[in-house]
């Protein structure tokens, strides 16, 4: 075992670590370790842009981005850390493109903004200009960016190293244990505080437009060490993955103008968001197809629609609805521009179903995309561990692996890059500060990370007749079938008892490759074990919820209900493998003549 | 859609166990003609031989993982379609970076010369309040290189690399583009020393194999040409 000591330790490369490295490093050594070389990271996949009021094409403010938010996230988001995001949103997208990070431009060289599901002017309730992008590639250039300025400021990295447990000693983080990938030695690293920046797990459903490395081991190592998970019932499915695959196509398409088409070949959304229509928040379009497919209104009968950016479909319902540009003059596109705007989209398509999508319409189906839910945590990354909010000293989190929350019960479009940037670089901040304020580290237990080589050893030597990659298949079979985007009692309290079969499997696996050398079949097969535990407790706390609410849907509970439910679940993995749950209320700005600030109604788009 | 089956001839090298590389064929039945030979050497790690060795993450050619031989040419396996190498598809890891286990090779040189060329923002002045203004057409000039995704196809299919792994390759001087075509950047001279070398760009031969194997269709030769051209005039400006 080799020993290292960095005060501040990152484990994770996208979006959050990297803003969060970037700002720790200004003041204490930092390392960021990553299973993945950092440009490999997932945050390079997102597309259509990052949400911010600058206000550049039209009129906005952070407070209507606040609103909009607090109203997509079916009122279960943290309000005043809405108003955090929302606020420090202008700051940090600025301080973006003073990094050099190639925004698209308006014709007077600001950032150019473009229209995303369920962003709007507050007064007029139509979309607003509010997405901040570069083409279709706005996380690729985010990524890029920031390990730009992070290898600059020569921070510490430690690429291909899979952590694989959190080091706790007296109620305190002492570092974490890492499996390095190439040579299959544990590393540990001792540290004053440790930072989660894993990211999702949407590999626990068979479509996704989750990297196949989006497993949730941050999450799961956290709920191993007695950690619990928030809001894990509450799991986006993005409408618009292609059909199949679940690969990604924005929501900048439809921001750009694109509509979804039935059998019949009517643009659908009129009749579920007659104001936003297309450009309603991703549960509502999720959920629209879903019930245009129930109702065989899908593309031949089956469980797909079309996506149509064609130019001509596009000038037809923006004359029909008399969509105009920022000066005024009717809004119309041509092919040039589709292709300048998504030219990843068009790559994606050409590619995978030989579609050039300004000549076909697009075939899509809802893919799992986004976790919600995740590690407690408050603005400043700080863990909490209970539902007292008490902090766990030294133990971090931030990007889509935490649970703020600024995203409650559905995230909007745009907000995840933001989220990233906003949390990671608030967190990055505030553990250097904890590391300069703690004189003595945390020492290292005398047994540090001898429990997780035995259990990689076990994975490793083991001859059990159970193959993972089958459990992984049945793992994602019952999530599709059961905690999807319509959900019963039935199915969920199913799912638990299945996931928990499968569980019990897991100990019997056997793998192929008995080597040391860069053994992906072991990682995978660990990961698969993460991906266990989460399902688990998705599942667990999903049944438990009886009301529908954001991406929660439920047939037997079609209505929001305020009354017992405006409250976080808290999800924990016992050790006799049971889930215990609790829960905490959301929390929410009052005015001061005692009002709430945002009133819970009724989402209508 | 039509299944097929397809012959799998892969390169494989064990260092605990081999002493030299090998060749080993796999034969996968009923699979999608459209599915990505991504998926069919997955299919075969997954369900045939769990020691098979290769990076993959995104699945769709925006991450970068999965540059290899296929078929001769450097390609992303997750952007390559099996209806389009079938029926006998040949796996090698990309060339001139060591191999450190079947397809998967030793990044840390590549990632080096990328290092080299300072490829992050450089402008002393201090930022205005708002955002650095610039206009749509600035903004193209070097849209082509920010798609780079440091796959390591291009600079692996360059003969001038095989021969000489000094050479800092196209990868490296696509991100230097990206930088010196910049308007708002100030690390021009910078670059532009670092890249007058027997080693920088001096070192391209023109042999075009980088454009052929980029999955994001930069037009890399030309780019490596305007970094030339600006050192033979000394200005960005033509």
């Amino acid at each position: 075992m080799q020993y290292h000591k960095h005060e501040a330790v990152i484990v994770g490369a996208g979006g959050a670590g990297l803003m969060a490295a970037l700002y720790a490093s200004k003041s204490v050594d930092t390392a960021v370790i990553s299973k993945l070389y950092p440009t490999r990271s997932h945050t390079g996949a997102a597309q259509g842009g990052i949400g911010a009021a600058l206000a550049n094409l039209e009129e906005d403010h952070w407070e209507w981005h606040a609103y909009d938010t607090v109203k997509g996230a079916d009122w279960m988001g943290d309000e005043p850390e809405i108003e955090f995001m929302c606020r420090e949103a202008i700051d940090v997208v600025i301080e973006l493109e003073h990094m050099g990070l190639p925004f698209d431009r308006t014709p007077d060289g600001k950032i150019s903004q473009r229209p995303f599901g369920g962003h709007t002017n507050n007064m007029t309730k139509k979309p607003v200009r509010r997405a901040a992008h570069a083409a279709d590639r706005t996380g690729h250039m985010i990524l890029q960016t920031l390990y730009q300025q992070c290898i600059k400021n020569n921070v510490h990295f430690y690429d291909e190293f899979q952590v694989v447990d959190l080091i706790l000693n007296d109620g305190k983080v002492a570092g974490v244990a890492a499996y390095e990938i190439a040579t299959g030695e544990l590393h540990i690293f001792h540290a004053k505080a440790v930072l989660f920046a894993t990211g999702g797990f949407g590999r626990m459903w068979k479509i996704t437009s989750n990297a196949h490395s989006y497993t949730g081991d941050g999450n799961a190592i956290a709920l191993r060490r007695g950690i619990p998970m928030e809001d894990m019932e509450f799991y986006q499915f993005h409408p618009t993955g292609i059909r199949g695959m679940g690969i990604l196509i924005t929501e900048g398409v439809r921001g750009e103008g694109g509509v979804l088409i039935n059998n019949e070949g009517e643009r659908f959304m009129d009749r579920y968001a007659p104001t936003v229509k297309d450009l309603a928040s991703r549960d509502v379009v999720s959920r629209a197809i879903y019930l245009e497919v129930k109702a065989g209104r899908g593309i031949n009968g089956e469980d797909w629609v079309w996506l149509d950016i064609r130019p001509e479909t596009v000038n037809y319902y923006f004359e029909r609805d008399d969509i105009r540009n920022p000066d005024g003059t009717p809004r119309r596109i041509d092919a040039d521009y589709v292709r300048q705007k998504l030219p990843d989209i068009a790559d994606f398509t050409k590619t995978y179903l030989g579609v050039d999508p300004v000549k076909d319409p697009m075939p899509v189906q809802p893919t799992a995309h986004y976790a919600m839910g995740g590690i407690p945590t408050d603005v400043h990354g700080r863990v909490l561990i209970d539902e007292k909010e008490t902090p766990l000293p030294g133990f971090y989190a931030a990007g889509e692996c935490a649970c703020v929350s600024a995203h409650g019960a559905n995230r909007l479009g745009t907000n995840s890059l933001l989220d990233l940037v906003v949390f990671g670089r608030s967190a990055g901040k505030h553990m250097a500060q904890y590391c300069k304020n703690e004189a003595d580290w945390t020492p290292l237990p005398e047994n540090a990370g001898q429990e997780i080589a035995e259990t990689l050893d076990h994975i490793r030597t083991n001859d059990g007749n159970e193959h993972p990659v089958k459990l992984k298949a049945e793992l994602q079979q019952i999530m599709t079938d059961n905690v999807s985007v319509f959900r019963t009692q039935e199915l969920l309290d199913e799912a638990v008892e299945k996931i928990q079969a499968l569980r019990e499997r897991y100990k019997h696996i056997g793998i192929q490759d008995k080597g040391k050398t860069f053994n992906t079949e072991l990682l995978q097969a660990w990961e698969l074990g993460n991906l266990l535990d989460l399902a688990l407790v998705t599942a667990a706390a999903a049944a438990n919820r009886t009301e529908s609410r954001g991406a929660h849907a439920r047939d037997d509970y079609p209505d929001r209900d305020d009354e017992n439910w405006m409250k976080h679940s808290l999800a924990w993995l016992q050790p006799d493998g049971t889930v215990k749950l609790a829960y905490k209320p959301t929390r929410r700005i009052k005015n001061p003549d005692g009002a709430y600030k945002y009133p819970a109604i009724k989402r209508v788009y | 859609m039509a299944k097929v089956n397809v012959t799998v001839k892969i390169l494989r090298f064990n260092p605990d166990v081999d002493e030299q590389p090998h060749w080993q064929t796999y034969e996968v039945k009923d699979i999608e003609e459209t599915a990505q030979v991504l998926d069919v050497l997955h299919r075969i790690k997954w369900y045939q031989d769990g020691t098979l060795t290769l990076r993959s993450s995104c699945a769709h050619g925006v991450c970068g993982s999965d540059a290899m031989v296929i078929n001769g040419h450097n390609r992303l396996a997750c952007k390559t379609l099996v209806r389009d190498v079938m029926p006998t598809i040949t796996v090698e890891p990309i060339r001139g970076l060591k191999v450190i286990k079947d397809l998967v090779v030793d990044m840390e040189p590549f990632f080096a010369h990328y290092k080299a060329v300072e490829p992050w923002f450089i402008n002393p002045d201090p930022p205005p309040t708002r955002e650095r203004l610039q206009s749509p057409e600035d903004r193209a000039r070097f849209d082509d290189t920010t798609k780079c995704i440091l796959c390591a196809a291009c600079t692996t299919s360059c003969p001038s690399f095989w021969a000489n792994g000094q050479y800092v390759g196209p990868a490296a001087i696509v991100q230097a583009h990206r930088w010196i075509f910049d308007s708002r950047d100030k690390g021009t001279a910078e670059r532009l020393q670092i890249l007058n070398d027997r080693f920088g760009v001096w070192a391209c031969r023109t042999a075009f194999n980088c454009v052929e194997a980029c999955p994001r269709e930069i037009d890399i030769t030309k780019a490596i040409g305007e970094v030339k051209k600006a050192l033979t005039f000394g200005t960005v400006d033509f």
